[in-house]
């Protein structure tokens, strides 16, 4: 792997920053230096969060609205958008088929547009354990907007939901509109809500139920189960839900395939990141993101360490005493975590 | 530690709506663990090119049955070379005529399937080509 020049990928240079891209991938050994060099230039990116069930209409509805920010008249300058499409690592071969290109051939040719599929690799079924780095990078390189694609299943989700800004959750109908069809969690972490496929029947439906599950969430007092915790991270999250509470998530009907409804749904995200940046969620959201990478560094470093300076004999001999009942494996834990750190 | 997975672009450029044979050479792929960017049907050169440079593959195959490779190869070599991916690898399937093979080659183009071709074939073509050992 020949060397990347950190500079190249600020001044746009798409070769450098694609072979970034993968160095970062590999935790090839250049992969800390090129985030350290990029670092302090980043923090301009608007992380927008696409999550939903497979084959709602995600890769489609990013296609129309990419599209859709690239030809905003508004803006003097239209944003420069990244779009990460994340999607599942086979557990079983290690290899995956990332397809959600198909639906984003509008976006060919146009230089201001950059995406990049993405195997969840190792993190089974969520956002791949690099997701986050390549967020870095693409924002040192100047891409005013990042969209994630990733498919909505329990972790994936909250990942996402800790990574992005703005979170769209996009649903279809026809998977039943009850309430106990719509996902746990997703209130949580939407702050936009989309019902896809309106050109098919049900689709009002399924808004109607989500507003009415919006409305009885906005109406108790209580924070959602999930919310409530005593580490610090949670305090954060609570921060953020408490000034959240003034934000009320719009439900978008939609038709993506035609196009249909995405002017109002790019509308409301840029009216969310406003939102964010007028009431100072925004840094509170960093610093949160922030404090949550630096822990999980941390705990995997020094996991390795711990690993590095592990006698092997020691542990299976441990082991061993915990298989014949000798010890718990919390007093095991004990002895061989404090063996080291003395 | 670096965790390096193979990552191939499959392209259909050209205007033929056929695309089966693509998607079980990617399904192949895919279960032989490598890392397989699908992207559709009536791709132009300069689709594929750009495709290859922002995912950054090993390797691009090109499913291509309408007859027109001796056009489309050494245009979406072309195109690749100019975007600086000179040393991805090319690989081309479809219905190509022998005589047709030792051009494509001299244009830089790695291996070339008919159909049939057993999947394990191509496989193991790929990672020798990009030097990976099983
Ligand atoms: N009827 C209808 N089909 C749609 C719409 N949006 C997407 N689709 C189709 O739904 C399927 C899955 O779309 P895709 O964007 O790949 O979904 P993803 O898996 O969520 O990324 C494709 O066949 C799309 O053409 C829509 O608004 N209406
Ligand atoms: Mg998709």
């Amino acid at each position: 792997m020949s060397k990347i020049d950190p500079q190249a990928i600020q001044n746009g240079d798409r070769l450098a920053l694609s072979r970034a891209l993968t160095v970062i991938e590999n935790d090839d050994p250049q992969s800390l230096e090129i985030q350290a060099d990029l670092f302090p230039h980043t923090g301009q990116s608007h992380i927008v969060g696409v999550t939903g069930a497979p084959g709602t209409g995600k890769s489609t509805l990013v296609n129309q609205l990419v599209k859709a920010f690239r030809q905003n008249k508004s803006e003097t300058k239209p944003p420069k958008v990244a779009v990460i499409a994340v999607d599942p690592t086979s557990p079983f071969t290690g290899g995956a088929l990332l397809g959600d290109r198909i639906r984003m051939a509008d976006l060919s040719g146009d230089k201001g547009v950059f995406i990049r599929s993405m195997a969840s690799r190792g993190a089974l079924g969520g956002l791949a354990h690099n997701t986050a780095a390549f967020a870095t990078i693409l924002d040192a390189a100047g891409f005013d907007m990042i969209v994630i694609e990733t498919v909505g299943a329990g972790q994936a989700e909250v990942d996402v939901a800790q990574l992005a800004h703005t979170v769209v959750v996009v649903e279809a109908p026809g998977m039943g509109d009850d309430i106990q069809s719509i996902k746990a969690g997703i209130l949580e972490i939407a702050d936009i809500l989309v019902v896809n496929k309106a050109d098919r029947p049900g689709a009002d439906n399924t808004a109607r139920t989500l507003k009415v599950m919006l409305d009885m969430a906005q109406n108790s007092s209580n924070l959602p189960a999930g919310k409530h915790g005593t580490s610090n991270s949670d305090h954060l999250f609570q921060d953020i839900y408490i000034k959240q509470e003034t934000w009320k998530p719009p439900v978008h009907t939609i038709t993506a395939t035609e196009g249909k409804g995405i002017a109002g749904l790019a509308a409301d995200i840029q009216a969310h990141r406003a939102y964010l940046q007028d009431t100072g969620v925004w840094q509170i959201k960093e610093a949160h993101r922030l404090r949550r990478d630096l822990d999980a560094l941390i705990r995997d470093k020094l996991l390795q360490q711990w690993q590095q300076a592990l006698d092997q004999e020691q542990f299976e001999g441990v082991l061993q005493d915990v298989i014949e009942r000798k010890y718990s494996p919390i007093e095991a834990a004990n002895l061989l975590v404090h063996d080291k750190t003395k | 530690m670096t965790d390096r997975k193979i990552r191939v672009l499959i392209a259909k450029p050209g205007l033929d709506g056929h695309d089966r044979g693509a998607k079980v050479i990617a399904r192949a792929l895919r279960d032989a663990g490598l890392e397989v960017i699908y992207t559709g049907l009536r791709q132009t050169p300069e689709m594929i090119a750009e495709a290859a440079l922002q995912e950054d593959v090993d390797v691009v195959g090109l499913s291509i049955l309408s007859g027109a490779h001796n056009v489309l190869v050494p245009s979406v070599m072309d195109k690749l070379a100019q975007n600086g991916l000179d040393d991805v690898r090319v690989f081309v399937g479809g219905i190509i005529p022998e005589d047709d093979i030792p051009a494509l080659k001299d244009n830089g183009v790695y291996a070339v399937y008919g159909p049939g071709t057993d999947t394990q074939q191509v496989v193991s073509d790929i990672k020798q080509a990009v030097n990976v050992q099983d």
